[in-house]
């Protein structure tokens, strides 16, 4: 059965999360992993505007709330989960899926708090992608193409 | 059906801040008060939180955080039902 990757997006403040997140899918796809965004409407709605096609998101999209109710039901899991922090709200999802789902936890850490927000999430999981950017998305796509290298460890 | 909090009769006691600083307000100010990990369903939402994640019960109210992605975390006093109760019995002390 083919694995399946969390991106558990926060609110779509900053430019370089809905670039970072839909580069991630298409990385988690050429290894196999298929996406499953979560986020709030408009976050889910800019990944799914910037590719009409599905060339890059290819699986599916859940509100977050409902994610984590499904969660919390164990009515889904994942093998990987990847949550977007650029706040105390992106630590406590974190935080909250950590505890909720047995797949790999990676956090994905940006904005103007990378520092800080970087040293918590530090505390809650073991991979930590972080670079303190807004709008350029290169820093954190160099950190998910060294990915790769512990996808399938 | 999503869940909603929105639909419910809160006091909003504090706005726009972190976890942290609702988690304690709820701690100084109930006498009595239950600690439960992410995922706990009250009023038809499932609670995040950093763990532990108190509920407070404060006369025939119920203090939680609430958190919503784009605008922080809300300590919420809400009238509590037949919740109460509930809470009492799945979480003895």
């Amino acid at each position: 059965m083919a694995k399946t990757a969390l991106l558990a997006l926060g609110c779509p403040e900053f430019p370089v999360q809905t670039s970072t997140a839909i580069y991630l899918a298409y990385k988690l796809q050429k290894h196999g992993i298929t996406p499953v965004f979560a986020g709030n409407k408009s976050a889910l709605l800019l990944v799914k505007v910037a590719d009409p096609e599905r060339h890059y998101y290819g699986g599916k999209m859940m509100d977050l709330d409902i994610t984590i109710g499904a969660l919390s039901t164990g009515k889904i899991d994942f093998d990987l989960c990847f949550v977007f922090v650029h706040s105390d709200s992106g630590i406590v999802y974190l935080a909250s899926i950590h505890a909720l789902s047995k797949g790999k936890m990676v956090a994905i850490v940006f904005g103007k708090f990378a520092e800080e927000l970087t040293e918590q999430c530090k505390n809650i999981c073991e991979h930590v992608l972080t670079a303190p950017v807004i709008h350029n998305p290169l820093p954190l796509k160099e950190q998910v193409d060294g990915v790769s290298t512990w996808l399938h460890v | 059906m999503a869940p909603c909090v929105d639909e419910l009769d809160y006091e909003i006691l504090l706005a726009r801040t972190t976890f942290a600083k609702c988690s304690k307000l709820i701690q100084k100010r109930c006498q009595e008060i239950y600690f439960v990990a992410p995922g706990y369903k009250i009023f038809n939402t499932y609670m995040v939180g950093i763990p532990p994640l108190p509920i407070g019960i404060e006369g025939d109210h119920i203090l939680i955080a609430y958190i919503k992605p784009c605008h922080g975390a809300f300590a919420l006093k809400i009238p509590g039902d037949g919740e109460i109760e509930r809470i009492r019995k799945e979480l003895k002390k």
